[in-house]
């Protein structure tokens, strides 16, 4: 069986230009003093990660450490620098809740937007329209255009409608630190509903307990490094004794 | 992967976000009608008021100097404000697209020459509400109808095609540099002047003429006011100028866009 998702030898650089040249005039006169120097950052360096169809893979480490960077080259936002990464499969990318929304436009408007950005037919939004929103529980709150909303309502929606479908590949990063303990609890329930189903997950988190609690294997990323990837058990423990 | 397979999967993405042009249309459409009490009736109404300005200044202050001697010149006028109001609004939009798209480009993956399509084919739909407009004025002016009027599609669609190169091009180089903002805006005036728009170029020395030539708005200008108002249809000029333009437009636009589009998001 093909893997889900194999992450060869992958490196990401990052130009951090000193000053950042957002006019021309800016841009070629630090090219004519020779200054058109850049740091190089590399936020991920030499990443080799293989994730099997029906894991539930969690990613841990500190801030900054390169976690939401290797999200984004697995749902194909960033092109990596270096390595090559297959995906095989429909993602469902969960990076930022709310990203494709439109906060003038109304809850019900947004649902078609959002669905569509995601590759949905509307055909199939319609069909679905009912349960996206007895999943995010706000009904009463249909027509009211996006901005009204509180961040824990957004959260709702963009959840509800980023899993109607049943993805190959789920892609949450740190979503569940947003909305209130209940609906935290139906986010786990969910997900874990359709890691039945054969979906591969792939969480990001820093609640350690919970990737623990949900995850079968995990990767322990450190300044753009892999230090550890396997089972969850013995990475976590590793993880817990070097931050401790 | 083979070059056909490619292109293969290029078309399939295309055909998977079809619907996310049409969402994305009808938010623009939403948006810009937004708490207006006349609604979409602004869209025929604001064209209509624009040429009337135009017209008043253009047959009053300037009598002598343009306007004078062309026949029914409020639909000739409109005619060139229509068109170059599409092509001036689409890539100027198309410019700022994928600049304002950033948020959803740094977290989701769509094709990103979704945007600029997107508002170019804005700007043609407001266009055909720019032409019930034409209609109407051609009505209360007593403007007679040729059947050539339908070869006008002709104009219209490569200049839609025009648009788009060019705002693919511009949304490409706006990530690197913001300056090309303001420059494009300047750019538009000067080039509004030389279209051809409230003046007719065969009035004017040889000289203008031969330079106005050089400028493609001035061909889909023509050719669509041949189509329509004096009822000549297209000459063989026309069709090369207006097609040729659009295509070589396009595969510059598409090309330059294609080759920096996996580093938009780093300078977004």
């Amino acid at each position: 069986m093909k893997n889900a998702i194999e992450v060869r030898d992958v490196s990401m650089c990052f130009n951090l230009s000193k000053e950042k040249h957002e006019s021309m005039k800016e841009y070629f006169m630090a090219l004519i003093k020779g200054k058109l120097q850049y740091d190089e950052f590399y936020a991920l360096k030499h990443i080799n990660l293989t994730v099997e169809p029906g894991d539930f893979y969690g990613l841990v480490g500190l801030n900054g450490s390169g976690k939401s960077t290797l999200l984004k080259v697995i749902a194909g936002v960033y092109k990596p620098s270096a390595g090559y990464c297959n995906v095989n499969g429909t993602i469902a990318p969960l990076i930022e809740l709310g990203a494709g929304f439109d906060m003038d436009l109304t809850a019900r408007e947004n649902i078609y937007l959002n669905g569509t950005v995601l590759g949905f037919t509307p055909a199939y939004l319609n069909e679905k329209f009912d349960e996206i929103v007895d999943f995010s529980e706000l009904r009463d709150f249909l027509d009211v255009p996006l901005k009204n909303y509180s961040s824990g309502m957004v959260a709702r929606i963009a959840f509800a409608i980023a899993t109607i479908t049943k993805p190959d590949i789920l892609i949450a990063d740190e979503i569940l630190s947003v909305g209130d303990f209940l609906f935290q609890q139906k986010c786990e329930q969910r997900m874990k509903e359709l890691l039945e189903g054969g979906t591969t997950v792939i969480l990001v988190s820093h609640s350690i307990e919970q990737v623990e609690r949900m995850c079968n294997k995990v990767a322990w990323i450190n300044k753009g490094e892999l230090i550890m990837d396997g089972p969850t058990n013995q990475v976590c423990a590793a993880y817990r004794s070097a931050t401790k | 992967m083979s070059k056909r397979e490619k292109f293969k999967l290029y078309l399939q993405d295309f055909w998977r976000y079809r619907f996310l042009i049409f969402y994305l249309i009808s938010r623009d459409f939403k948006l810009k009608y937004r708490r207006s009490v006349l609604g979409v009736v602004w869209s025929v109404l604001n064209p209509l008021l624009m040429s009337l300005v135009m017209y008043v200044v253009f047959s009053s202050i300037f009598k002598n100097l343009k306007g004078g001697g062309i026949d029914n010149f409020a639909v000739f006028l409109l005619i060139g404000q229509i068109l170059f109001s599409m092509f001036s609004e689409g890539t100027a939009n198309a410019m700022q697209s994928v600049l304002s798209s950033a948020p959803l480009l740094r977290k989701v993956y769509i094709p990103k020459y979704i945007f600029p399509l997107e508002k170019v084919t804005f700007a043609l739909v407001n266009c055909f509400f720019s032409l019930v407009a034409l209609i109407i004025l051609m009505i209360c002016t007593g403007c007679r109808f040729y059947w050539t009027a339908f070869l006008a599609i002709y104009p219209l669609l490569t200049l839609y095609v025009f648009t788009l190169g060019i705002g693919l091009f511009l949304a490409m180089a706006t990530v690197f540099f913001r300056d090309v903002i303001h420059a494009w805006g300047v750019f538009c005036t000067a080039l509004m002047y030389f279209s051809a728009i409230f003046y007719d170029p065969e009035q004017m020395g040889a000289e203008i003429q031969k330079f106005i030539k050089f400028n493609p708005m001035y061909w889909y200008i023509t050719g669509f006011r041949k189509c329509v108002l004096t009822g000549e249809g297209l000459s063989q000029n026309m069709i090369i100028v207006c097609g040729g333009c659009a295509v070589v437009s396009l595969l510059v636009g598409l090309q330059a866009f294609r080759a920096k589009q996996d580093k938009f998001v780093l300078h977004l």
